[in-house]
């Protein structure tokens, strides 16, 4: 147990994290002058990786991030064939999650499965139970009768069992949808009466809007593709809709995610999403054979969710909270931010980096960080 | 039943759509239908569309019919001859123009042996695939097509002989090539548009080698002893050009050497050249800061009083003066009128450009490059032969780019050289790389086209063969004697004080935005602030006011600009940039207030 006191003696040097690495990785035969020299080496390992204080950290993540987006440029390779979804990739979709856009352009779920049907048991079954339906799939026809003042609507009876959904009552459900018409069932067909309204085009706005009928499924949902990644089956759809799905049993809650960060930040909070941001574009620079340093895009995803908010890199995200309004009119419409900072008589303290390069003075980083502090009232009391 | 637009607007209808196209093409093959009158009947929308407007892109083909062309042998006799003309081709029907519309429903062949029964046309030559200057690039079907494009594109720039006329023209920023030559390897649109009575390049030696590093990069490593021949030489001409202006109150600019009582009179040496009548004579050999032209113009702004009193001492001088880093010849001197009667000078200066490292040369490849190097000619490489190379050309820009021609044309020069005739390179028409190669054997030559080379510095032969040739090399508009450029203290701008910008104005180079990041980035804040410090200044700051106050000399005092000397006045370092975004926004109505603290 000599081996155990060695290590613990690097406890203030080492995070724990790394101790216990070390201890779970240590060879038998290990004697300790080498274990000696191995902490030694682990050290200088450690203190080489850490940020130096001053070091502008958000300058060189930024230059870091932005110079190989450059080259990555609007072209992306493409997976042939092995999913049918299009998808946003690449630098356009490095963007959209930096920028935080509200409206992703391919919204998406993945949909990881519990233990029996993630092997692939009945996954065409399941994934169709997730899919969006509207009514006008479960229809053989609607028509509309002039003479009659009736709307009719054929059932198809065959396709409802099929899906399993005979328990929903069809009638309540256009009922409500025809509010103030009557309406009756027989057998697979129901009537409205619309004896009442003599427009023919609100009747044909009825029809419509009967088709159109929500009917089964989860809402939002418009496309599902159930595929296989390495030994496992899951679900991949268009369009999110996070917390019904998770309300499914089949659903494995831990590892189901979307890639739009807002509902994420929704379902699971904040930590999430800062987790996924950190995903999404890692995966994105990944995919297109770049190697970033993942610290980097993790101050970046630290950047826009530390306010418990998400906020985007731009001039309505985390740039409108900089103190400073020189800085924040040196980024973008220097002239609304300069009027309003007048009118709240707001005050520069000069403490950022784009301030001082304005003014022509020493930047708070690097060489320009530390400051001599002598303390006279002490040299006194001394003397 | 077609309907049928004429010019996109609905005149009726047919009934037999492609009868009646067919009958529109005899008739204007027959002459009774203009000859830029196009049809074509589009069977998805079922409508025949006949257009005769202007601006429509119409290209010349030979007709071809039931599998045969309509130009025969005593056509090609004729024409030889001189007894018919292109117009009588197009009256006889044998050459037709089409449209854009119309080729749809054509089908076109590139070779009389291509020609199937199904063909309806016959291109008059492959060549028209590509346009004028690309067709200008030699054995282009061994090409990558941006390559083509590229060497178009570089023969534009190319310094030649432009005009005969050169000599009473007035042109601006113009070079002429002097020595220029006809190619050795030349295409048909050589002899179409007269390239001989206009080249722009010269035939050298080209090596196909590196040379100690220094042709790296797409560089070139030239032959002293060629440039001191003449290989690229050229003259720079430029004009100068002053008017005497007339302004209110019947004043006028006046051109004359001006007195030294005029205002901004600059030094009697600055004046030197000019004679009696203002102009500098021709041949004087001008420097920067040196007066071409001399003038007096009448002062800006009159008051009363100057109106009584137009002693020269109230004129200002408004010479034409050479900019800073310009220098050259003075080639020709025009004194005239220009349209508002006013006395016009113009003065051409010439400026001998001699290659030198930094000038750009390109073959017709698209293979551009800068020289890196003038090796004197006792240091060149030289041949078996005793033939020494005008240019090393580097290896390393063939691969990547895959410039078969670039060889090609090297190989072609050599036979041409040797057998003294021109060897043709047209597109898809050039001739062979094989007979190349055999004729090549005849002069007792390798016809892989390398020879042995010899160290001139050791005299021993090189270990390898390297492969040698002429081709044509040409030298473009961009010399570095027009753009090098420095500065270490210089001019700066009246508003901002920070340095000017640009070659002509002798401005300072832009450490931007992206430069300025690499600094805060490696954290030195002080080097930083000292790049910046180019427009430095040191201002008083009121206390009280927070406002930018100012030293007064004769009370030996900081003023403040609202409480005057009843207040405590700290002097900061600032940029003058940012003093004027102060002064801009008080200029807005906003009050920004300064607030100073002790930094140690």
């Amino acid at each position: 147990m000599d081996k155990e006191k060695l290590i613990d003696q690097y406890a203030e040097r080492l995070p724990k994290r790394i101790i216990q690495d070390v201890k779970a990785h240590l060879p038998k035969n290990c004697d300790t002058k080498r274990l000696k020299k191995i902490m030694e080496a682990v050290v200088s390992e450690y203190e080489d990786t850490l940020a130096e204080p001053g070091e502008s950290v958000g300058l060189v993540a930024a230059e870091s991030i932005g110079e190989p987006s450059t080259q990555m440029t609007l072209r992306t390779f493409h997976f042939a064939g092995v999913s049918e979804m299009n998808v946003t990739m690449g630098l356009p979709r490095v963007i959209e999650v930096l920028d935080a856009r509200k409206t992703l352009s391919t919204p998406m779920t993945e949909i990881y499965l519990k233990k029996p049907y993630s092997d692939g048991k009945d996954i065409k079954k399941i994934s169709q139970r997730i899919k969006e339906r509207k009514l006008k799939e479960f229809v053989k026809e609607i028509s509309i009768n002039i003479v009659e003042n009736t709307v009719k609507i054929d059932l198809d009876k065959k396709k409802i069992e099929e899906y399993e959904q005979t328990h929903i009552n069809i009638l309540k459900l256009v009922d409500k949808a025809a509010k103030g018409f009557k309406t009756k069932q027989e057998g697979d067909t129901i009537f409205i009466d619309t004896v009442k309204e003599d427009n023919l085009n609100e009747i044909y706005k009825l029809k419509e809007k009967i088709k159109n009928l929500y009917f089964c499924g989860i809402k939002n949902i418009t496309q599902v593709l159930p595929i296989q990644r390495g030994d496992e089956f899951l679900i991949v759809t268009a369009g999110i809709n996070l917390k019904e799905i998770l309300k499914l049993d089949f659903v494995d809650t831990f590892r189901t995610k979307s890639n739009d960060i807002y509902e994420m930040r929704r379902v699971f909070g904040i930590e999430a999403a800062r987790q996924s941001i950190i995903n999404e574009v890692t995966a994105m620079f990944e995919s297109q054979g770049i190697d970033i340093d993942i610290r980097h895009v993790m101050l970046v995803a630290d950047m826009m969710t530390n306010t418990g908010e998400i906020m985007g890199i731009n001039r309505t995200g985390i740039v409108k909270d900089k103190s400073s309004v020189l800085a924040r009119a040196s980024f973008e419409t220097p002239i609304k931010h300069i009027i309003q900072a007048a009118m709240s008589g707001e005050e520069d303290y000069l403490s950022s980096v784009i301030e001082n390069v304005m003014i022509n003075q020493p930047v708070p980083l690097g060489s320009g960080l530390p400051k001599l502090i002598a303390n006279f009232d002490n040299q006194k009391n001394k003397r | 039943m077609a309907d049928v637009y004429l010019d996109f607007k609905f005149i009726g209808e047919v009934k037999k759509p492609k009868e009646f196209i067919s009958r529109i093409v005899t008739e204007r093959k027959a002459g009774d239908l203009p000859t830029h009158l196009n049809a074509e009947y589009d069977k998805n929308v079922d409508a025949v569309f006949i257009e005769i407007s202007k601006g429509r892109a119409v290209r010349p083909l030979l007709i071809v019919k039931d599998g045969k062309i309509s130009l025969t042998n005593r056509h090609l006799e004729q024409l030889e001859k001189g007894e018919i003309s292109w117009s009588d081709l197009i009256k006889q029907g044998i050459i037709e123009y089409l449209d854009a519309s119309e080729e749809e429903n054509a089908l076109v062949a590139y070779w009389p042996e291509a020609i199937t029964s199904e063909h309806t046309h016959l291109e008059i030559a492959p060549l028209s695939i590509v346009g004028l200057c690309t067709s200008l690039v030699p054995f282009g079907n061994h090409n990558h097509g941006v390559r083509n494009a590229q060497g178009a594109k570089n023969q534009k720039q190319a310094l030649g002989f432009y005009a005969a006329n050169f000599f009473t023209r007035m042109d601006m920023d113009l070079s002429l090539l002097h020595y220029p030559q006809v190619p050795i390897v030349e295409t048909i649109m050589h002899d179409i548009s007269n390239y001989n009575i206009h080249p722009s390049g010269q035939n050298v030696t080209v090596v196909i080698m590196t040379h100690s590093g220094y042709n790296m990069e797409d560089a070139i490593v030239v032959n002293q002893g060629s440039v001191d021949r003449g290989m690229g030489r050229s003259s720079y001409y430029r004009p100068v050009a002053a008017e005497e202006l007339r302004y209110s109150g019947g004043l006028i600019d006046e051109i004359c050497i001006p007195d030294k009582e005029v205002k901004g009179y600059k030094t009697e040496h600055d004046y030197r050249f000019l004679e009696d009548d203002g102009i500098v004579f021709p041949e004087a050999k001008v420097k920067e800061e040196d007066v071409i032209i001399g003038k007096t113009s009448p002062p800006r702004f009159l008051n009363a009083m100057d109106e009584y009193n137009l002693a020269t001492s109230s004129r200002r001088e408004s010479s034409l003066a050479l900019k800073h880093g310009e220098q050259g010849i003075i080639d020709f001197v025009m004194v005239t009128e220009n349209e508002e009667g006013n006395k016009l000078v113009q003065v051409r200066m010439r400026d001998l450009k001699i290659p030198e490292i930094g000038d750009k040369f390109t073959s017709r490849h698209g293979q551009k490059g800068v020289i890196s190097l003038l090796v004197p000619e006792h240091d060149i490489p030289f041949f078996a032969s005793g033939i020494k190379p005008d240019i090393i050309f580097n290896s390393h820009s063939l691969p990547t780019r895959m410039t078969i021609s670039h060889i090609i044309e090297l190989l072609g020069g050599k036979v041409g050289a040797f057998s003294g005739r021109n060897i043709n390179s047209t597109l898809f028409e050039g001739e062979g790389e094989k007979d190349l190669r055999e004729e090549l054997k005849q002069y007792g030559l390798k016809d892989n086209g390398t020879e042995t080379v010899y160290d001139p510095i050791t005299g021993e032969e090189m270990t390898t063969r390297v492969f040698v040739g002429n081709m044509y090399y040409m030298k473009l508009r961009h010399m570095v004697s027009n753009k090098l450029h420095a500065r270490g203290r210089g001019p700066i701008q009246l508003l901002t004080r920070q340095p000017t910008e640009g070659r002509a104005k002798e401005g300072g180079l832009r450490l931007g935005e992206m430069e300025k990041d690499t600094f805060v980035a490696h954290g030195s804040s002080l080097l930083l602030k000292e790049r910046f410090d180019s427009d430095k200044v040191t201002v008083p700051i009121c206390d009280k006011s927070g406002l930018i106050g100012y030293f007064d000399a004769r009370k030996n005092k900081m003023i403040s600009p609202v409480h005057g000397e009843d207040s405590i006045m700290t002097t900061v370092e600032i940029s003058y940039a940012f003093k004027l975004l102060l002064d801009e926004l008080r200029s807005m109505g906003i009050y920004p207030m300064v607030r100073t603290e002790q930094k140690f």
